[in-house]
């Protein structure tokens, strides 16, 4: 085989194409999405979809955000690197991507929810929370 | 004392927030093929367990399993899980020496008779009991009498996992695996030559939750060794349309083409370095160029060479898998017997090999 007859560009695109054509994945996921959202409307139930627990391309993301849309939320996190917290055009179902500190996917999921568990505020934060008001309140009667 | 839960006085000493930490704990789930919905739950029994009696120790090794267990970055939620654990003896970290170093372990042997747990990273070799000794204690005497009270082993590393480098041909110290010896208590294989920082404490983590992971055949949990590092490659598209590169300097090594004409043993090694990675998720060895030395596995060192593919001839020690290690499944006696005889026929077909050989080898291939 002759290497050097491909072009940069070529290549490029190729592995662009490559890395991007659907597994098919995309429809049984989506097909388990509704299934999980009829056990919220009818149990409160939450369901959490790993999408890192099966092959998964930029093709069959494409699919997920054609279908799901962009609803009306969108939250990012700042909790050791960034986390996108974004609910879909179909309401109850949100997506949650969390990235580390250099921006690196660490993990993706489907959240069906009424509100995904990283957003509320967690008890042990409030009650750090409530500490540090005091403290800040404290200093400032001590400065006046 | 090693009861009390330490992890949230230290991330709140850290300014973790518990936000953080279930996001940690989500991407633990994603990583272990944990259903993803534990998250929460897997964030209290940590926050919760008590903190565990750790004995680790260190035999013929080379002290990358520590290096790479301390070194991420600081301040990591992996760092903080490790330094959670009540590490009661590790010679190589703890700050007292001799004597002093000895009572410790005994300590710990003696006040968590039956719970605690033995960390092992590095082969002990039956040849010579002074070949590796600490504190006139030869290895193999201190792996017994501390594993008799353990509640189960961790064999980090593929030295401690499969014999690694040590038994390597001609294997000069009759160097075996902890489960070569240790045939009563529960045995984890978490092999690396180091293994992945994230998987040595994510396999800690699960150890503290839910006890001891699922094993493969050859005692590694397989959330971490269920897939060959070339079914997750990213150089796997060039593989299957028979894109390779033929050289380290070729048009195809800077296309990033796939590495296994260069010796890449991807295809028959377990892991997940294609997709945890390494330095923060920043790249591993086959993104770097490099073709997969196969660290995960048996034998790794004498399957056939590192830089021949993996459809040329591997030599007659390609060993087919250890049997399973859980609970007095392994081999026992039978491993020291196939190390010593393993030792007396790679002895008999050692060959010396140069830089010139290599280079006329891989030309003629």
């Amino acid at each position: 085989m002759n290497n050097s007859s491909r072009s940069g560009a070529d290549l490029v695109q190729l592995k662009e194409a490559v890395a991007n054509l659907p597994t098919g994945n995309a429809l049984p996921i989506l097909s388990e999405v509704l299934e999980a959202l009829g056990q919220l409307v009818e149990n409160g139930r939450t369901t959490v979809i790993d999408l890192g627990a099966i092959p998964f391309t930029g093709g069959d993301e494409n699919l997920l955000h054609e279908i799901l849309g962009t609803g009306e939320v969108n939250a990012v996190l700042n909790a050791m690197g960034e986390s996108h917290v974004q609910e879909t055009e179909i309401p109850g179902v949100w997506r949650v991507d969390h990235y580390d500190q250099t921006g690196e996917t660490q993990s993706r999921f489907i959240e069906i929810a009424v509100i995904p568990e990283i957003l509320k505020t967690q008890i042990e934060d409030a009650v750090r929370g409530r500490e540090l008001l005091a403290e800040r309140l404290n200093d400032r009667k001590g400065g006046a | 004392m090693p009861s009390s839960p330490l992890l949230p006085k230290m991330m709140k000493a850290h300014g973790v927030s518990r936000r953080s930490f279930l996001k940690y704990c989500a991407t633990l789930t994603s990583v272990m093929a944990l259903p993803p919905a534990m998250a929460p739950k897997i964030a209290h029994a940590l926050e919760t367990a008590p903190r565990p009696s750790v004995i680790w120790l260190s035999f013929q090794e080379c002290t990358g399993c520590t290096e790479a267990i301390t070194r991420s970055s600081a301040p990591s939620l992996e760092e903080l899980i490790f330094d959670s654990i009540s590490l009661d003896y590790h010679h190589t970290l703890q700050a007292a020496s001799g004597d002093a170093a000895e009572h410790a372990r005994e300590e710990a042997m003696k006040a968590h008779h039956g719970k605690y747990l033995v960390i092992v990273d590095g082969s002990i070799p039956l040849d010579e009991p002074g070949y590796s000794a600490i504190a006139g204690i030869s290895n193999l005497d201190m792996l017994k009498e501390t594993a008799a009270g353990a509640a189960a082993i961790v064999s980090i590393g593929t030295c401690a996992a499969y014999g690694g480098l040590p038994q390597a041909n001609p294997n000069p110290t009759g160097a075996v695996a902890v489960s070569d010896i240790i045939t009563d208590k529960p045995i984890i294989n978490v092999p690396g030559c180091p293994p992945i920082p994230l998987v040595m404490t994510a396999v800690l983590a699960h150890y503290l939750t839910f006890g001891i992971p699922e094993l493969d055949e050859l005692g590694r949990p397989k959330a971490f060794f269920a897939e060959s590092i070339h079914d997750r490659c990213y150089r796997r598209p060039f593989y299957d349309k028979g894109l390779f590169a033929e050289s380290f300097d070729d048009e195809g090594a800077r296309a990033g083409w796939c590495l296994y004409k260069l010796g890449c043993k991807g295809p028959t090694t377990k892991s997940v370095c294609a997709t945890v990675k390494w330095n923060d998720s920043t790249s591993f060895p086959i993104q770097a160029g490099h073709g997969c030395l196969g660290c995960t596995e048996p034998d790794f060192w004498d399957n056939g060479g590192f830089y021949k593919p993996l459809s040329a001839p591997a030599g007659n020690y390609r060993r087919v898998g250890q049997a399973a290690v859980v609970a007095g499944v392994a081999a026992g006696a039978g491993g020291a017997y196939l190390a010593k005889k393993n030792k007396a026929k790679a002895l008999a077909e050692h060959e010396t090999v140069d830089a010139f050989t290599l280079e006329k080898e891989e030309g003629e291939s």
